[in-house]
């Protein structure tokens, strides 16, 4: 088994046995998308219509909520600086992180998201292409939350801050991500482009998340 | 096999911790760093594995692995034991090992340390002492020839101080350098000294 | 002079402190002139006197982003070369460059006002300005939340060039959201095409601007560097107090 699986491996392990693993963030996405018609109302039409939005956001803050421990937790133990002296790159390593937070966090959210799809009242035809959007901007979410926890490891009030820093690079994310999930809805807006920009954008975020990831770990446990 | 630190200083949040540090360490040889609190004995041990930038001078293994940064070849024992308790004794050795390379044996290192009994008990369950001896088995399962310890002995009943002797001299013996920081004796016998802080 | 020069941090107060009242003297020259000629440019023949606000908002949508490159270079300095005065330069353009963005959305806001009825539209060119105050706040949560100044300022740096990367991603982004839910061209911010009558009191205030920043910069750069002397004297004097 190789140092970048192992890692992978290890990540998932604790992240099923400690704190609920993957079934919280899927947790959190039901709870957060079932407030939503409390907040709207029950107008169907109305769901329909902001469903893919709602998800979006939802699956956004579920992944963002538990990226606050990616690095912490391995920081306050002491693993962190084991992690940087092994021989596989940091930037390896991190990358093998964001991979088994992407498997325990963000793919359940897009396995549960066409159950969420129909409680919102967006046909089930529609929900597959909404999951496939999911499942091609989760990743870039997981990648651009990356530089943010590693930027806040060491820092107090690092969720909050976590946030604020992560946020705004997701914009772009979100709105191709929307687009793309509601342009299989209501068009008129065709599928492919902003469906294949969003993969541009995971895939982006693959290679400079890793690396800003790394530098900032570097950085800041000097 | 030979460490050099030539005019080595290190400075955290603005603070210069030491300067014009100079030390050489060859195979088969322990070296204890002393000095008060805060003089930089863990800082010292940090810039070598790697992990805290040197702010001035240089430092060089002759005789290991050129591809290979001194951290790489190292091993760091710090204050923290990088135990995580959700696995279990056994995982997470496993996981060291597969991580930091070097195909070494778990089953060898378990008994070394005497936590064999407890092989597949979740790490929850240790006592401070015994999680103390889970990172030293690290040292063992993974061999690397430069041990960086930080306090080693703390945490430590005094037969496991023991058996930590016994396994340190045995690194020497196998020709493998050792750094240690502590207040006091570790155990071993002809060590050298390399103290630091003010004059 | 070489540049190499300036980094010294007591050579480059010296410097500062001879130049500093000759740029503020120059900045508020330049003001007062800027603000005459804009004062008797003629009115817009749609939103009569209001397409004033335009010779104070395109300025410091300018100098916001000019404040993020700046910011960058100086983060490259920091992350790169460790040059000492890389990390003050980032440090002190960073709520400078901040507060034009601010500057920005609030003159757009008041424009809207009048031009459209509202405060606030979320048209592409407001809505990438927000962004981009969003992540000024980001790198200025980072300097606050930081207890060592070197570690700030590094995360810092390294959070100033992702965002370089991902600020054309995201304007282009939100100029495609903006098409997207507003096919209906609206009045845009910058009026009818320029012509000589606003574009030299445009380009008089935008260097008037340019000085202001200046002139802020490296007040500030001199205040963080007295700032860092005072933190490093009373580290000194806790560790002589243990000797």
């Amino acid at each position: 088994m190789s140092a970048f699986t192992a890692l992978i491996v290890r990540d998932m392990r604790l992240s099923v046995r400690v704190g609920g693993g993957a079934l919280m963030g899927a947790l959190f996405f039901l709870v957060v998308v079932v407030m939503m018609p409390f907040a709207l109302g029950p107008d169907l039409a109305l769901l329909a219509r902001i469903g893919p939005a709602i998800l979006w956001l939802g699956a956004l803050l579920a992944s963002l909520l538990a990226l606050d421990r990616l690095f912490a937790a391995d920081y306050d133990d002491g693993s962190l600086d084991l992690l940087m002296m092994g021989r596989l790159p940091l930037e390896l390593a991190v990358a093998a992180k964001a991979v088994a937070h992407w498997l325990t966090t963000a793919l359940p959210l897009v396995v549960i998201s066409p159950v969420l799809g129909m409680m919102l009242n967006i046909e089930l035809r529609a929900t597959g292409t909404l999951a496939l959007t999911l499942l091609a901007g989760t990743p870039a979410l997981t990648f651009i939350g990356l530089i943010g926890a590693a930027l806040s490891v060491a820092m107090r009030r690092g969720g909050l801050l976590l946030a604020v820093l992560v946020l705004p690079l997701t914009i772009p994310v979100l709105i191709f991500g929307v687009a793309a999930a509601n342009a299989a809805i209501v068009g008129p807006v065709p599928f492919g482009p902003p469906f294949t920009i969003l993969c541009a954008l995971s895939l982006g975020s693959l290679v400079l998340g890793p690396f800003a990831a790394a530098a900032a770990l570097r950085h800041g446990l000097e | 096999m030979q460490l050099k630190g030539d005019s080595l200083a290190c400075s955290r949040g603005g603070r210069e911790v030491f300067a014009g540090v100079d030390f050489s360490l060859s195979g088969g040889e322990a070296l204890l760093v002393i000095g008060r609190n805060g003089a930089g004995k863990s800082s010292l041990l940090r810039v070598i594995a790697g992990l805290v930038r040197l702010a001035a001078g240089h430092l060089t293994l002759e005789g290991g692995d050129g591809d290979a940064s001194i951290g790489e070849q190292a091993h760091y024992l710090g204050h923290q034991d990088a135990v995580k308790p959700a696995l279990s004794v056994r995982e997470n050795l496993e996981f060291w090992t597969r991580y930091l390379g070097g195909g070494g044996e778990i089953e060898p290192a378990l008994d070394a340390v005497d936590l064999a009994p407890l092989a597949n008990l979740p790490a929850t369950y240790l006592s401070a002492g015994q999680k103390r001896r889970l990172s030293i088995a690290r040292l063992i399962a993974v061999p690397r020839p430069l041990w960086l310890l930080d306090e080693p002995t703390s945490a430590l009943d005094a037969p496991s101080q023991v058996r930590l002797a016994e396994l340190m001299r045995g690194h020497l013996a196998s020709g493998g350098m050792i750094m240690a920081a502590a207040h006091g004796p570790i155990g071993l016998e002809h060590t050298r000294e390399l103290k630091l802080g003010p004059a | 002079m070489p540049v190499i020069d300036l980094a010294n941090p007591t050579r480059f107060l010296n410097i500062v402190n001879r130049v500093l009242p000759w740029l503020a003297a120059a900045t508020a020259l330049l003001f007062a002139f800027g603000l005459a000629r804009a004062m008797n440019a003629p009115d817009d023949y749609q939103q009569g006197a209001t397409v004033k606000i335009m010779f104070l908002h395109v300025p410091s949508a300018w100098l916001g982003m000019m404040g993020w490159g700046l910011m960058s270079a100086a983060a490259l300095g920091t992350l790169v070369w460790r040059h000492p005065l890389a990390d003050v330069a980032g440090k002190a353009a960073a709520p400078i460059g901040a507060a034009f963005t601010f500057l920005c959305l609030i003159t757009g806001s008041l424009w809207g006002r009048p031009t459209w009825g509202t405060y606030w539209v979320w048209d592409a060119r407001l809505t990438s300005v927000l962004v981009l105050f969003l992540l000024y706040l980001g790198v200025l949560a980072l300097y606050w939340t930081a207890e060592d100044p070197g570690r700030g300022s590094r995360a810092a740096a390294i959070l100033t060039l992702v965002g370089a990367v991902n600020i054309p991603i995201i304007k282009f982004s939100v100029d495609w959201w903006n098409t997207l839910h507003q096919p209906a061209s609206i009045l845009r911010m910058g009026g009818s095409a320029i012509d000589p009558s606003i574009l030299w009191p445009l380009l008089i205030m935008a260097a008037a601007f340019t000085l202001l920043f200046a002139t802020l910069w490296l007040a500030a750069m001199r205040n963080e560097i007295l700032r860092r002397r005072v933190r490093a004297m009373r580290i000194m004097q806790a560790q002589e107090a243990r000797e």
